[in-house]
């Protein structure tokens, strides 16, 4: 048993190292995206449209796509975009749904009926349809993407801190801070806080995960920015369109993208069993 | 003439202490055998290696269990569950959990007998119907449409009880058959249990931990303690003369209905000492 | 009577939720900043012009009177016109749901077969390497979403190794013999087993990266619950009795383990059926997704309103039915 344990703790570690270094490259990137990438990455060339990687007789390291444009340069690019929506998106996300869980669940009373209230009314309605809902009235682009997000997953966050903070709550570490004279917020903030916040860094992550897979998608079909700007999925959309011509155009962002919605899964996966007491 | 002969046999926790340390007891046919030690002491699983449902994490060490003469552990394990299957059956300790919830009484009963003996599913029917009416159910022939939820405790031990004599094995293995049910239910289903092994004429070993049970319904006992058998005895002189000074203390410690103002009497630690360091057990 | 109870209830609830989502829907879409009608005129048209459209659609009435209006159309089956299409919303709709249902039932049955192959053979040889095998392949297949699977096996099997189609329905140049928009339904009934094999073909990828995230979970689930049914008293005593492991297993264990997978499974296929959306489009499947995604890029929101409708109307109906489905299968309730 104890063998088999520690050889679990083993594999997690292993998959948490994977997971985070590869997202800290993907951070490294992305700030140092002018210095990485060998050409700019909206700059057009119509006569080097469609080469292929180095090592089939290509010019350019990765190729180019119809345009000209260097594959590499666009996707160190929109390691950007990802990241930026990644973790904005991810933190507001976070916040929200976190803060109006911790109230709910800490504060119970009026504030806990209304925020279970609307938690329930948004499980009742499906992701994809407000999704479709909110880009068609927000209309497309970047700040649309992290809208949605915000507003269809804050009960992810809300729902799970919530239950949480309950069980917490009814602790008696926390009903001897009371008695030895913490105020509730007081109690909020230092005894219950510290004891969720594992798991909000875990759900956290998820969320950022998702944050990815959503604007890729929404770049994909065209209702993310503009389509000249470098995102992940408006290459692999161009490279789903011409993939019997030049498939390194799909293969080498849609590689990526992959490894970065993996890693985030996994690093939350791994953190999760890391800080799950009966792993540990 | 001995059915049953479990010679030498013990088992561990896979990379793990003994929980079994050379057990040998014999059943002759058509006798009542009892099994008695504290909870802990491995007494049920005497009963589990018998049928072949050892948990997944013990495994046997050594030892022989001969069914008929046939040793079980030397069988491949298709022939062991086949031979075992028609010639022996368990009655469970706990029947709220013993019974399938999703499957109607009547297949529970008569698909074993089907599936496993090749009977007709009418002739099947007709044993279950016959079972259930010598278990004293009321109208057996609703009770097989029913489900395990619609019935008590009691009664689904009667089906329980009924069901291990369907296939009229040589042997039963009861495992603290009244454990599990309300006082007043525990006489009644004892009764049962020892009427139906006299007329069947089934070989029973009985797992217990009340001596008062073991004077009731068995002829010959074996003592358990931290997985040895301290003590094997005819009841009649068991209950007059316990040889072992643990089997002494522990019939010292059975409370007598007879005489509610003798108080508690339990087990000396001196005793306890004694027959830990006798079994080897630390 | 639980049983009917319980059904009658269900309803209710039903017709409560899509209420529900039909107001929220309505209100979302009447927030709109941008005028739809000026972007369907072409440049240079007249403020008459607007005002005429606008009446035309109703635009100028209050939200209230709106939405009654709307409400009782949709009641009679009227979901208004498409704006670029010039259609019948109704008519256009229906005409693509055949597809998606299609789509999304072979998904099913290909997840249902694959997570409870894998759960059976897990159980089945459980604390063994084989097992370890299953939940690493079960993990990575959720760590990843439909989405990326498409992509994927577009490139495994349909470029690397070309053995399926990657894009729409059917063939074009087939010659569909078809009165409905059912056309795998159909081509079984008249067994015309060469088009069935090319909308298997068309099908099978789409469907495979919807059912690869959801057969996951159904492998996890029923795996755990059917492991925490082999420790239970009436599957020991069934061994006891002369059964196999394997037949243990399939009658002891999983008619008690399906139970509380299914309900899961129904709410995880109302996320498949929304997992469509963006396959269909990865697939250039014409289905209900792929149409819906035209109307969003369109701004066609007499189009989106039905479509978005039409999907809550899949959803709830799944989980009616799913609900429905726990409810005959669990005994305690049918004899309550």
């Amino acid at each position: 048993m104890a063998d088999g344990r520690a050889q679990v703790r083993r594999r997690a570690g292993l998959r948490l190292w994977l997971a985070g270094g590869w997202l800290a490259l993907l951070v490294l990137v992305a700030i140092f995206a002018p210095l990485l990438a060998p050409k700019d990455p909206l700059e057009q060339d119509l006569f080097a449209g469609r080469l292929p990687p180095f090592w089939l007789t290509g010019g350019a390291l990765l190729g180019t796509d119809s345009l000209g444009r260097d594959v590499l340069s666009r996707i160190i690019y929109g390691s950007r975009i990802a990241l930026t929506v990644a973790i904005v998106s991810g933190v507001i996300t976070c916040l929200i749904g976190a803060g109006l869980g911790l109230l709910a669940g800490f504060w119970r009373g009026w504030v806990d009926v209304l925020v279970s209230r609307f938690i329930d009314i948004w499980m009742a309605f499906p992701p994809v349809l407000f999704s479709i809902l909110l880009i068609a009235v927000i209309g497309p682009g970047l700040f649309s993407i992290i809208i949605a997000i915000v507003v269809i997953d804050w009960t992810r966050f809300a729902r799970v801190v919530r239950a949480e903070a309950m069980a917490q709550g009814a602790m008696d570490y926390v009903a001897s801070a009371r008695v030895a004279g913490r105020g509730r917020m007081g109690t909020m903030l230092r005894e219950i806080l510290p004891n969720v916040l594992p798991i909000i860094v875990v759900l956290l992550t998820l969320e950022m995960g998702i944050a990815v897979i959503v604007e890729a998608i929404l770049s994909f079909v065209n209702l993310s920015i503009s389509t000249d700007d470098p995102t992940w999925g408006g290459m692999i959309s161009e490279g789903r369109a011409s993939i019997h011509q030049a498939w390194w155009v799909l293969v080498f962002p849609l590689v990526t993208l992959f490894l970065t919605v993996l890693s985030f899964s996994q690093l939350g996966e791994g953190l999760k069993d890391r800080f799950d007491p009966v792993l540990r | 003439m001995t059915y049953l002969s479990v010679q030498n046999l013990s088992v561990r926790i896979k990379g793990g202490g003994p929980l079994l340390r050379s057990v040998s007891l014999d059943v002759a046919a058509g006798h009542v055998h009892g099994l008695v030690g504290e909870s802990g002491a491995g007494k049920s699983m005497i009963g589990r290696a018998i049928l072949g449902i050892l948990p997944k994490a013990v495994e046997v060490v050594s030892g022989a269990i001969l069914l008929d003469g046939v040793d079980l552990l030397a069988l491949p394990p298709a022939q062991r569950r086949v031979r075992v299957g028609a010639s022996c059956a368990l009655i469970p300790q706990d029947p709220l959990t013993a019974l399938n919830p999703s499957r109607r009484i009547g297949r529970q009963m008569t698909d074993r007998l089907v599936d496993i003996l090749g009977w007709t599913r009418g002739d099947a029917e007709a044993r279950a119907l016959a079972l259930l009416a010598e278990v004293q159910i009321t109208d057996p022939a609703r009770v097989l449409r029913q489900y395990p939820h619609e019935l008590s405790g009691g009664m689904r031990q009667r089906i329980l009880i009924a069901s291990a004599f369907a296939a009229e094995p040589k042997l039963i293995v009861a495992d603290e058959p009244t454990t599990a049910l309300d006082v007043t239910v525990q006489k009644q289903i004892l009764k049962l249990i020892a009427g139906m092994q006299v007329r069947h004429g089934t070989a029973l070993l009985f797992v217990t931990h009340d001596l008062g049970v073991v004077s009731k319904v068995c002829q010959s006992l074996s003592v358990l303690y931290a997985g040895k058998v301290v003590e094997t005895a005819e009841v009649r002189a068991f209950f007059a003369a316990p040889q072992h000074p643990y089997s002494a203390a522990l019939l010292a410690a059975t409370p007598k209905y007879t005489d509610p103002d003798a108080g508690l009497h339990p087990v000396p630690d001196a005793v306890i000492a004694a027959v830990r360091a006798e079994v080897g057990h630390d | 009577m639980a049983l009917l109870r319980t059904i009658l209830l269900r309803l209710v609830t039903t017709a409560v939720t899509l209420l529900g989502v039909a107001v929220i829907v309505f209100v979302v879409i009447r927030v709109v900043p941008g005028n739809p009608i000026a972007m369907m005129l072409p440049p240079g048209a007249t403020g008459e012009d607007i005002a005429r459209l606008t009446a035309l659609y109703g635009l100028d009435k209050s939200i209230l009177q709106q939405f009654l209006i709307w409400g009782a159309g949709v009641l009679q089956g009227d979901f208004g016109t498409s704006i670029t299409a010039r259609q019948p919303v109704l008519a256009m709709v229906l005409a693509r749901l055949p597809a998606t249902l299609e789509l999304s039932t072979f998904a099913l049955l290909m997840a249902v077969l694959a997570g409870g192959a894998a759960a059976l053979t897990g159980t089945r040889l459980r604390e063994t390497k084989v097992e370890g095998g299953i939940d690493i392949a079960g993990g990575m297949a959720l760590s990843v979403p439909d989405f990326l699977w498409g992509l994927v096996l577009i490139l495994l099997f349909g470029v690397l190794v070309p053995v399926f189609h990657i894009s729409g329905r059917v063939t074009p140049s087939l010659d569909l013999p078809f009165i409905t928009n059912f056309y795998l339904f159909e081509s079984l009934v008249r067994l015309r087993l060469d088009l069935t094999l090319d909308l298997v073909s068309h099908m099978f990828l789409p469907a495979l990266s919807l059912a690869i995230p959801l057969a996951a979970i159904i492998a996890q689930l029923l795996k755990q619950s059917l492991k925490e049914t082999m420790h239970l008293d009436y599957v020991t005593l069934a061994r006891t009795q002369g059964y196999s492991e394997a037949s243990v297993i399939w009658r002891e264990a999983l008619p008690n383990a399906v139970l509380p997978t299914l309900t899961l499974v129904g709410v995880q296929f109302t996320f498949l059926i929304g997992g469509t959306v963006i396959i269909e489009r990865v697939f250039s499947y014409e289905g209900l997704g792929n149409m819906a995604i035209d109307a969003v890029i369109n701004r066609d929101l007499p189009l989106i309103q039905g479509i978005v409708i039409l999907f809550a109307v899949l959803f709830t109906g799944v989980n009616l039915v799913v609900d429905l489905m726990y409810a005959t299968l669990n005994p305690r309730l049918r004899h309550g």
